[in-house]
Order: structure tokens, then sequence, then C-alpha cells
């Protein structure tokens, strides 16, 4: 188990992380459902940070997965803010379609 | 074809197709269990680099808080069913060629700019276990840290109080 990357290759994961980040952006424009949106970007966070642990064993230093420890707390409390919010928009308007926000355009 | 290379190949076959059906799928509740199936192979890919830890919190923090939140307010806005009408069919036609463009034009430039990729050597060194990980979080990330804790506290009461009924 010493060497994974001699046998993967970095490329291997930067392609995997580049096709997974793509699928979030794919999820965010495709969608209508808000919590689908929301699982969109949960998605795109997680490929960032396996893209993060990959580089840290590239570089064999642990501060990469410090911050991807620190990210994932980031975004705990942004998914408890986010679906806070959006239990309060279904109160309000009764759909969490994201096309029927539109209040704000006048 | 090394046993590590099947396995990181399964792996990333289940994370894709588990992320796809996430966006795919029409019912909320289905789409939150592939996003688990997604998270756990996640968690097995940092497992493949010896990250034991980042495994651990991952499945803790992934696959337990945040997928019970999401089930949680599923359920209580009662979503389950399927009558999601779809974005209008140009809309759908270029979200799937944004799709495809910023796969290409991303592995393009990561393509140019990789690292010079030699083979890769160990040192031997212990840098992710959790003895290590965490001497390097406490001393030298000490005050990032702490910010985190604040931010959980105030994420914490920013949601109690956002999902409080309103005195009419």
């Amino acid at each position: 188990m010493d060497n994974v990357l001699n046998q993967i290759g970095i490329e291997n994961y930067i392609f995997l992380s580049v096709i997974l980040f793509s699928i979030g952006v794919f999820g965010v424009l495709y969608r209508r459902n808000a919590i689908i949106v929301f699982m969109s970007i949960e998605i795109m966070l997680n490929a960032v940070n396996l893209l993060f642990v990959a580089f840290s064993t590239y570089h064999q230093d642990a501060s990469g997965q410090v911050f991807v420890f620190f990210s994932m707390a980031v975004a705990a409390a942004e998914v408890a803010v986010g679906l806070a919010i959006l239990v309060s928009i279904f109160r309000n308007l009764g759909s969490i379609d994201i096309d029927n926000l539109k209040n704000l355009k006048g | 074809m090394s046993v590590v290379l099947i396995i990181f190949c399964v792996l990333s076959a289940v994370t894709l197709g588990s992320a796809f059906l996430t966006i795919f799928t029409k019912n909320p509740i289905h789409s939150a269990i592939y996003l688990v199936i997604c998270f756990f192979s996640i968690a097995g890919h940092y497992l493949l680099f010896n990250a034991q830890f980042l495994a651990i919190v991952h499945v803790i923090v992934y696959s337990g808080a945040i997928m019970i939140l999401f089930l949680f307010t599923v359920m209580l806005m009662n979503l389950n069913k399927e009558d999601e009408v779809h974005k209008p069919r140009i809309q759908r036609w270029a979200a799937a060629i944004f799709f495809v463009l910023m796969c290409v034009v991303l592995m393009l430039i990561f393509r140019q700019s990789k690292p010079i990729v030699g083979p890769y050597d160990t040192t031997g060194e212990d840098y992710q276990s959790i003895k290590v990980l965490g001497k390097v979080l406490l001393n030298e990330y000490m005050v990032p840290f702490e910010f985190a804790s604040v931010l959980l506290l105030t994420a914490m009461i920013g949601t109690v109080l956002l999902s409080k009924k309103e005195k009419k």
C-alpha cells in the first residue's frame, strides 16, 4: 500500500475529479428541484476534496488533509443553513421549484 | 493491470454512476440514497490513499449527518413523489452541452498544467495517520480549528432561528 499513485497515476484522479465536478455543475443547471441542486453542490465539494487528498498523498503533506477536514465542516454548516432556508421557502411558497422563486424580478 | 488499479476503476465507476443517477432520478428520496452510495465510494477512495482519518470523518459527516438532514427535509416537505416538471428542452440541452464543454476544457487545462509526474517515491515518513494529523491540526492549524467550531455554532443558531415558526 505504500505507493498507490505509482500504480494509478495522479492523472486518473484529476480526470475523475474533473468529471465529478462537471456532473455537479450539470445537476445545478439541469434540475429544478432545489434539494437536488443542493445535492449537486455537495458532489462538487466532494470532487474538490478528493483532489485535495490525492495531492496531499502526492506531496506527502498532511496540510491537504487538514484542509479537507475544514471544508467538510464548512459543508456541514452550509447544508444545515441551506436546508433551513429551503424549509422556510417551502412554508411560504408551497414548493421548492427554483423557477418559481421570481419574487425579486419585479 | 494491478489489483489497485482494478479497485480504482470499480470505485470510480460506482462514484460516477451513482452521481449521475442522483441527478437523473425523479424521486428525491432515491436521489438521496444514490448520493449515499456516491459518498461511500469516495470514502473508499480515501481508504485507497490510506487516509484513514478522513475516510472515517467522511462517512460520519456526509453519510451520517448530511444525508439524514437531506432525508428529513425531503420527508418534511412530503416531496417523495415524482411530479417534478422538467426544465424547458432548450435549457436541458444547454446544460448537457455545458457539461461536455466543461469536462473537455478542464481536462485539457489539467493535462497541460499537470505536475512533472516522475515515479512517485515514498520516503516512508508517516504523514497521514491520526496521530500526525492531530498534531498538525492542533499545532499549526489551531486558530482555523477554533474558527470552525465558531462557524458550526453560528450555523446551529442560524438554523434554529430560520426554521422556527413565525408568530402571527
